[in-house]
C-alpha cells in the first residue's frame, strides 16, 4: 500500500516538474547562444542546423519560420534600455546607428508576433524608407499618437515586441568573434 | 520520513527525464508548426506565394511584412528538385528548412552572383549518385543535400516601401520549382 502511494506520488511529482519545466522553458522562449546588443537579443544560432533543442522546440510549438543565418539575423527587443515593457501606451524613441548590413528592417508585433492594426496600415519600416538627418542618423517615434517623421504606430496595445532584422550582415554570421555592432537606442519617453 | 525524501527525489529525477524528454519530442510532436500550416495551402514541389502578414492574419508569427514571400513544399521522395529564382532589384534570398522548421541552408542574391538563384536540391543518397564528371564539370550546378526527405523551401524578396511590393511579388512569380523524376 505504502508502495502504491509513494510511486504514485513520485510520477505525479515528475509529471508536475517535467512538463511544467517544458511549459516554463517554451513560453518564455528560453534558448542559448544569444547576443545581446543594449535592449536587442538576437540568437543567430536558431537559423542554422546548430539550433538548441528549446530554440528548436519553441519554433516548432509557435509555428516560426526562423531567418537563417546567411539571410541575416533577427534581434528582438521586449524592454527598452532601462528595462521597462514595451507598452503600447507609452511612447519609445528609438535612434542612433544600426549594425552594417545591406538592408534592414524593423517591425512592431503583438506579443504573439502578429501585425497590430492601425489607422495608417504601417507595421515597420524598411532601411531604405525611413528619414534620416544630415548626418544620416535617424529616430523612429514608436507611439500610440500621430508624430512627424518617423512614427511606427503601437496601436494602444498593452505589450509589443520590436523585431530588428538586418538582411546581408556579418553579424551573427562570425559567432566565434560576437563582435558587437552598435545597435539603435530604445527610450521611453513618457506615457499616456 | 528517509523513505518519502527518496520518493521526492525520485520524482525530481524522473520530472527531469520527463522535462528533456518533452522538448526533443516537441519538433516532431507539434501539429502547429510551419510545415503543418504550409500544407493545405501548397501543393508538393510547386513554387507558390504566400500571402503576406496582415493585422488580421499571418500564417506563421514574425512574419516580415516588408517581404514578399513564395514557397515551395517539396517531396524528393521521387527525385531531386531543381529550383530557379530570377533576383528582385532590392534583395532576394533562399531559405531551406526540413520537416522539422531547421533551417539548414540559406544563400542570398549576392552570394549567388548571378541574375537568378539556382539550385538543385538532393537526398545524400541521390547526391551520391550525380556523376562525378556531371559534378565536376557544371561548376556553376550549386548541389544542396536535404537531410528531411520533406521540408521546406522559402523565397523571399525585399519591397524596400511599401509601394514596391508588386515588383517583388512579380519577381517570385518567375520561380519555379521542379522535381525531376529519376531516370
Amino acid at each position: 500500500m505504502r508502495l502504491l502511494f509513494g510511486s504514485f506520488f513520485t510520477f505525479l511529482l515528475a509529471a508536475a516538474i517535467g512538463l511544467g519545466a517544458t511549459w516554463f522553458t517554451l513560453t518564455r522562449g528560453i534558448a542559448f547562444g544569444s547576443m545581446t546588443i543594449g535592449a536587442w537579443t538576437a540568437w543567430p544560432r536558431t537559423g542554422s542546423q546548430d539550433i538548441d533543442p528549446y530554440a528548436h522546440a519553441s519554433i516548432a510549438r509557435d509555428g516560426e519560420l526562423p531567418i537563417g543565418i546567411g539571410d541575416g539575423v533577427a534581434f528582438f527587443a521586449r524592454a527598452d534600455d532601462k528595462g521597462r515593457e514595451l507598452d503600447g501606451r507609452c511612447t519609445f524613441a528609438l535612434s542612433g546607428m544600426t549594425p552594417p548590413a545591406r538592408y534592414w528592417t524593423v517591425t512592431l508585433y503583438n506579443a504573439r508576433g502578429g501585425l497590430v492594426a492601425n489607422a495608417i496600415d504601417r507595421h515597420g519600416f524598411t532601411s531604405q524608407e525611413i528619414i534620416r538627418d544630415v548626418d544620416g542618423r535617424f529616430t523612429i517615434m514608436v507611439a500610440p499618437q500621430a508624430r512627424p517623421g518617423n512614427w511606427l504606430p503601437t496601436g494602444g496595445i498593452e505589450r509589443f515586441v520590436l523585431v530588428w532584422r538586418l538582411y546581408d550582415t556579418p553579424i551573427g554570421v562570425a559567432t566565434a568573434t560576437m563582435k558587437e555592432g552598435p545597435m539603435p537606442a530604445v527610450d521611453r519617453k513618457g506615457c499616456s | 520520513m528517509i523513505r518519502w525524501l527518496l520518493w521526492i527525489a525520485g520524482g525530481i529525477l524522473l520530472g527531469g527525464i520527463v522535462h528533456l524528454a518533452t522538448v526533443l519530442a516537441m519538433p516532431r510532436a507539434a501539429t502547429q508548426d510551419a510545415y503543418s500550416r504550409l500544407v493545405p495551402m501548397t501543393p508538393v514541389n510547386s513554387m507558390v506565394p504566400l500571402p503576406g502578414p496582415t493585422a488580421k492574419s499571418s500564417i506563421m508569427p514574425f512574419m516580415d511584412p516588408a517581404f514578399a514571400a513564395a514557397v515551395c513544399r517539396y517531396d524528393l521522395a521521387s527525385g531531386s528538385i531543381k529550383l530557379s529564382a530570377p533576383v528582385s532589384d532590392a534583395y532576394t534570398s533562399v531559405t531551406f528548412y526540413t520537416r522539422n522548421s531547421v533551417a539548414y541552408y540559406a544563400i542570398n542574391d549576392r552570394a549567388a552572383g548571378k541574375r537568378a538563384i539556382e539550385l538543385d536540391l538532393m537526398t545524400p543518397a541521390q547526391h551520391a549518385q550525380v556523376p562525378e564528371e556531371q559534378d565536376v564539370t557544371a561548376a556553376d550546378r550549386l548541389i544542396i543535400d536535404s537531410p528531411t526527405t520533406t521540408g521546406l523551401i522559402v523565397l523571399r524578396a525585399l519591397a524596400p516601401a511599401p509601394s514596391l511590393m508588386p515588383m517583388a511579388r512579380q519577381a517570385l512569380a518567375a520561380a519555379q520549382c521542379r522535381s525531376e523524376p529519376v531516370e
